[in-house]
């Protein structure tokens, strides 16, 4: 199964993610959104950083999530490669997530940076769930 | 399409609805989609239709929908599809009655650009060029992680996002003069910290004075050619001048401010039931108080750009009086302007015959007032609002004033720059970054940048021609053309 593709999209970069389940799915995002900026496949991770989130439906599930990484990688200089969702879940009225990431210290000697992605947008976003698994589309302003 | 206008069969994209009543204006009627309250304008020549996407076009008619809106939701001739508003969207919403959206300012907030002159000529700088960039490159921090030599304490970042640029001139990033020559003096009033989040404090605080990354620049020019010898002379420009332009933003704590406030305003949506065709225009009443956080919270990103570029500003002036061996009185780098392209201000504009206080968003778009008005700099007041727009990469900016037709068709609006037509993966897949590096020197350009596919993404051949997009404001009397810069040398980030 494809993890991830990209569509054209003129000012800034949009892209698909798939899997077999929203966690699946959500951690794809995640990877899809890093590679953007930067080739992850020679990153050899080193930091665990975990997440905790909760938003009233999906799709702003999505956009936290992306946008928590955005975050903990400017601050704490860390690029990411490799996400795991544990969990999402409903409880009452919102929804929650549990996640991992993991990446290695930011080196500007090492790491060649593509496009920088400066944050996650609500533009053409969604969550389709459907008996085959789940899409997740997002917008990310580069 | 309607081609009620009698002209020359124009080539383009065919949108359904549509029309085109003048020249250099296309018309989106409210029955283009549901929920429109007003008539979309898109201000367009013919071949600027020709690169006009069916996507821009939905999101002026989206921005259509939203409540208060006055008179259109517009968008200028650089216009490209954007995410909430296009980029080049223009729209007033009643003070009282209309919304405040994050949506039509952007991630990068109060992202804009200063243009400094000089008393030095092309010809000072010959066989320099490299020499400076070089020195500028590294007085300037570029590109991602980049981090600067200030560190901004809580009680300064306060500082700044309350006073903006005030700030960075008290603590000798400058002199006063910088401030009368900047949009609002370098600040818009009713900054408010206590709506910036500790996240967007903790991306602020090690990001003063650094450019980012993408389309952000600082370039050396000179001025080419003079249109308007009035104006020229008011804004102390002259033929053969060398200039120095400097264009980024926010940075983190802008991105992060918006981030924050989308996603409580995305919440607010469904409280105030305001019914949206595209989420990111998530918005609230002016009045309330999810809505006047947000704009205490962009005021004071908007303060800390212009905090930023005057202190990048005064890092590159220790540049240049370092590499020519000169003082600042021989330099004379003085700020000629400096304006906002993406903000939202709370003006007072004449709405069907009457004074109306309204929030005017300009995502991707500059403000243009004409002469005679209040908010034009003293020095200027005579000649009209410099309005700067930035080429792309190799390609001439320009030097207008904004003109009284502002007023009337577009809310004291003019373009901001190029607009892409080209995404930056299909600009890595037709460019290559040394090549174009390569053309550009061959036309005596330097290019230096942090990331070397910048340049790629960042090709002339992405974005349309900027003085096609010029010469449509000169011609619909927004802004008439002061004078045409060429570049020497560019810094990206």
């Amino acid at each position: 199964m494809k993890k991830y593709e990209y569509i054209e999209h003129t000012a800034d970069a949009r892209f698909k993610a798939f899997g077999k389940t929203a966690e699946e799915a959500f951690a794809n995002a995640a990877q899809a959104m890093f590679n953007v900026m930067i080739d992850t496949s020679g990153i050899n991770p080193q930091i665990t950083e975990y997440i905790e989130l909760q938003a009233p439906d999906l799709e702003n599930l999505l956009v936290d999530w992306l946008s928590e990484l955005l975050y903990l990688f400017e601050v704490n200089m860390v690029v990411f490669s490799s996400f795991e969702v544990f969990a999402i879940e409903k409880e009452g009225d919102e929804y929650l997530l549990s996640a991992k990431a993991e990446g290695e210290p930011l080196d500007l000697k090492k790491h060649i940076f593509d496009t920088e992605v400066k944050a996650v947008t609500y533009n053409d976003l969604g969550v389709q769930i459907t008996s085959q698994g789940v899409t997740v589309r997002i917008t990310v302003d580069t | 399409m309607k081609r009620g206008f009698d002209r020359m069969d124009t080539e383009g994209p065919e949108i359904e609805g549509l029309e085109r009543i003048d020249n250099d204006i296309w018309q989106i009627p409210t029955g283009y989609k549901p929920g429109m309250r007003v008539p979309g304008r898109i201000y367009l020549s013919d071949k600027l239709f020709t690169n006009l996407e069916k996507e821009a076009v939905d999101q002026v008619a989206n921005v259509a929908t939203l409540p208060g809106i006055q008179k259109f939701s517009m968008a200028m001739p650089d216009a490209h599809v954007g995410y909430g508003f296009p980029i080049g969207g223009v729209a007033a919403f009643d003070a009282e009655e209309g919304v405040i959206s994050p949506g039509g300012v952007g991630f990068d907030i109060n992202c804009g650009v200063r243009l400094i002159r000089s008393n030095l000529e092309k010809s000072d700088v010959d066989g320099k060029v490299n020499d400076l960039l070089d020195s500028l490159f590294k007085a300037v921090p570029s590109g991602v992680g980049s981090k600067s030599r200030i560190r901004a304490s809580e009680s300064e970042l306060e500082a700044i996002f309350t006073n903006g640029s005030r700030w960075a001139v008290e603590q000798g990033y400058g002199v006063e003069a910088d401030l009368t020559h900047c949009e609002g003096e370098g600040c818009i009033e009713g900054g408010d910290p206590a709506q910036v989040s500790a996240k967007a404090r903790k991306r602020g605080r090690p990001q003063l004075g650094t450019l980012g990354s993408g389309n952000h620049f600082l370039e050396l020019q000179y001025v080419d050619e003079i249109y308007d010898p009035v104006a020229a002379e008011a804004f102390n420009l002259k033929q053969g001048q060398l200039t120095f332009m400097v264009h980024c933003g926010s940075r983190g704590a802008g991105h992060q401010v918006c981030t924050d406030h989308l996603r409580h305003l995305t919440r607010a949506v469904q409280k105030y039931k305001i019914d949206l065709p595209d989420k990111q225009l998530a918005c609230a009443p002016a009045q309330s108080e999810e809505a006047q956080a947000y704009f205490g919270a962009m005021a004071s990103a908007a303060n800390y750009a212009w905090t930023n570029r005057q202190i990048i500003m005064h890092h590159c002036r220790e540049v240049f009086e370092q590499q020519m061996k000169m003082d600042s009185d021989e330099l004379g780098l003085d700020l000629v302007y400096d304006v906002a392209h993406n903000v939202a201000k709370l003006e007072e504009h004449n709405v069907n015959g009457g004074k109306k206080q309204v929030y005017v968003h300009r995502k991707g778009a500059t403000r243009a007032f004409p002469a005679g008005h209040p908010d034009v700099p003293q020095a200027y007041r005579d000649v009209g609002q410099p309005v700067l727009i930035p080429g792309s990469m190799g390609t001439p900016s320009y030097v207008l004033c904004g003109k009284q037709a502002a007023m009337d068709v577009s809310f004291g609006s003019a373009c901001h720059g190029a607009g892409r037509v080209m995404s930056r993966s299909g600009a890595k897949r037709t460019f290559r970054g040394e090549q174009i590096q390569k053309d550009l020197s061959g036309q005596g350009i330097s290019v230096k940048a942090a990331h070397p596919s910048v340049i790629a993404e960042e090709a002339p051949g992405v974005y349309k021609s900027s003085s096609e997009v010029v010469d449509v404001v000169h011609r619909l009397g927004i802004a008439g053309k002061v004078a045409k810069l060429m570049p020497l040398g560019v810094v990206k980030g």
